[in-house]
């Protein structure tokens, strides 16, 4: 197995950055905007990336937390039962601009399961996806809307995002699963 | 991926089971607590599930509360009641069950006056079986409820003193409870008259009072049990409102307590019974909370059992 870190601590900052401008950019500011962080690693992102658009616009960003494990497309015929986290979302939805954030995009089957779960919640005016790296292999016809850093990738390898809220550390790995 | 699992297919009683599953069971209700505030209160996981309800003794809300939650986590649900069924004309539980199997059910939730029915069914049906009360034996979904009611309110069961009150020998509610408070470690007691009290009760763990006033100041809260009607025609006491004299909560009493008592009925009450109108209306009383709380637990029961298959 070979294990290669692709983004460091200081890129990981500068993307947060980045992406925080430009949401505020195009959408001329910070007006109407929610963040909804996917756990368990977009919900760290989310939390980072509020407080950036806080600083950016000096308005309150409200952030919410979605667990989609109900919402998998997988559940049934599961032999052991992915452990349910808890679902955080304390205002109102409909009529935002809400921006769902998760670390990796990869199949686009979990942000079908987020879709899901949040039409069950109420309904935005518009969500936009914004991913740290998005690295391929779609299965379902879902796009970013913002990306932090495009990774093509081959099947045979994973990423790994580590948070300091989460791992202790702020990195991303490329990891070879049948490495040589 | 170490996800968490029950250790078993059914969930016939509280007897036995392990403190990880209790709180997994409770931790998971919280989730689903969550979906019961939300504008739509439905979510998919059991989609494509079919779930009977085999209610062969009267019941209103455990009824209500198992359909509820099946219906919000989108299985589909077939109600049998016991009256104006194939029972009347003489068939036997296993007949039945297996009939009702042969329509192709993936869980079944039953409630039956014999004691040890849920444990039969579990033995001749492939589906998943939930014990929504069997006799006098046991009710896991309602002890479960109080735990977890009780948690939410003191953050944790360990050490938490509990005294349930109330006709205990012909309770399942008191006996899911204490095997359940047990396990997460709480103290148990029961109080009641020497009539009602099984005489080898101890040995389940619970320390025995028959005054209500020396149990007040010693416990957290109360779990106060329905006097059913006809144990008085039994002689078992001689009348209610004897019973109210010496072992309803009243105001009075639990006002004499060091610190606020929290009171916990499985339901349906009678006031001025067992607990008097005002203390079932006081900032005391977690009642109405039991039976949200109810709803989230047994969404967490069907959530977990309904994916081992």
């Amino acid at each position: 197995m070979n294990r290669m870190q692709v983004i460091d601590e200081d890129g990981i900052r500068r993307s947060v950055m980045r992406l925080a401008h430009e949401v505020v950019e195009k959408f001329r500011g910070a007006e109407r905007i929610v963040l909804v962080g996917i756990r368990k690693r977009g919900d760290h992102l989310a939390a980072r990336l509020a407080r950036a658009i806080e600083e950016i616009e000096g308005k309150k960003i409200d952030v919410g937390f979605l667990d989609i494990t109900l919402y998998r497309d997988d559940l049934r015929g599961r032999l052991d039962h992915p452990e349910l986290k808890s679902t955080e979302i304390l205002f109102n939805i409909d009529g935002k601009i809400l921006i769902l954030v998760d670390d990796v995009l990869y199949t686009g089957r979990t942000i079908r399961a987020a879709l899901d779960a949040l039409a069950d919640i109420g309904r935005p005016s518009s969500i936009q996806l914004l991913v740290l790296i998005d690295r391929g292999h779609r299965e379902l016809p879902i796009k970013a809307d913002f990306v932090g850093k495009n990774l093509p990738t081959s099947s045979t390898q994973q990423i790994e995002v580590h948070l300091k809220e989460v791992d202790g550390e702020d990195a991303a790995y490329l990891i070879d699963l049948e490495g040589s | 991926m170490g996800s968490p699992k029950l250790q078993g297919r059914h969930l016939l009683g509280l007897d036995g089971i392990s403190k990880e599953d209790i709180v997994m069971i409770l931790d998971t209700a919280k989730s689903f607590r969550e979906v019961l505030d939300r504008p739509i209160k439905k979510v998919p996981p059991l989609q494509g599930k079919t779930i009977v309800n085999l209610f062969f003794e009267s019941s209103t809300r455990t009824r209500i509360s198992f359909e509820l939650a099946e219906r919000r986590l989108s299985a589909d649900v077939v109600n049998f009641a016991a009256s104006g069924s194939s029972v009347s004309k003489g068939e036997t539980l296993k007949d039945t069950a297996r009939n009702i199997e042969a329509m192709k059910i993936d869980m079944v939730v039953i409630r039956h006056s014999s004691p040890g029915s849920a444990h039969f069914l579990s033995r001749v049906v492939d589906a998943n079986v939930i014990n929504a009360g069997d006799g006098e034996h046991e009710h896991p979904t309602q002890a479960l409820l109080d735990m977890y009611t009780l948690r939410e309110k003191y953050g944790t069961l360990e050490g938490l003193r509990v005294c349930i009150v109330g006709d205990i020998t012909h309770s399942r509610v008191a006996r899911s409870n204490i095997f359940g408070l047990r396990t997460m470690g709480a103290e148990v007691s029961v109080c009641g008259p020497a009539t009602l009290i099984p005489h080898d009760i101890e040995a389940l763990g619970a320390k025995v009072y028959h005054r209500i006033e020396d149990i007040i100041p010693r416990v957290d809260a109360l779990n106060v049990l329905r006097i059913q009607l006809e144990r008085q025609q039994s002689g078992l006491f001689p009348s209610l409102r004897e019973y109210h004299r010496y072992f309803g909560v009243t105001i009075d009493r639990i006002s004499k307590a060091p610190k606020p008592i929290t009171i916990l009925h499985p339901g349906p009450i009678n006031r001025d019974v067992e607990i008097s109108a005002d203390v079932a209306d006081s900032e005391h009383s977690v009642i109405l909370e039991q039976v949200t709380n109810g709803v989230a637990i047994r969404m967490a029961v069907l959530y977990l059992l309904g994916s081992t298959n």
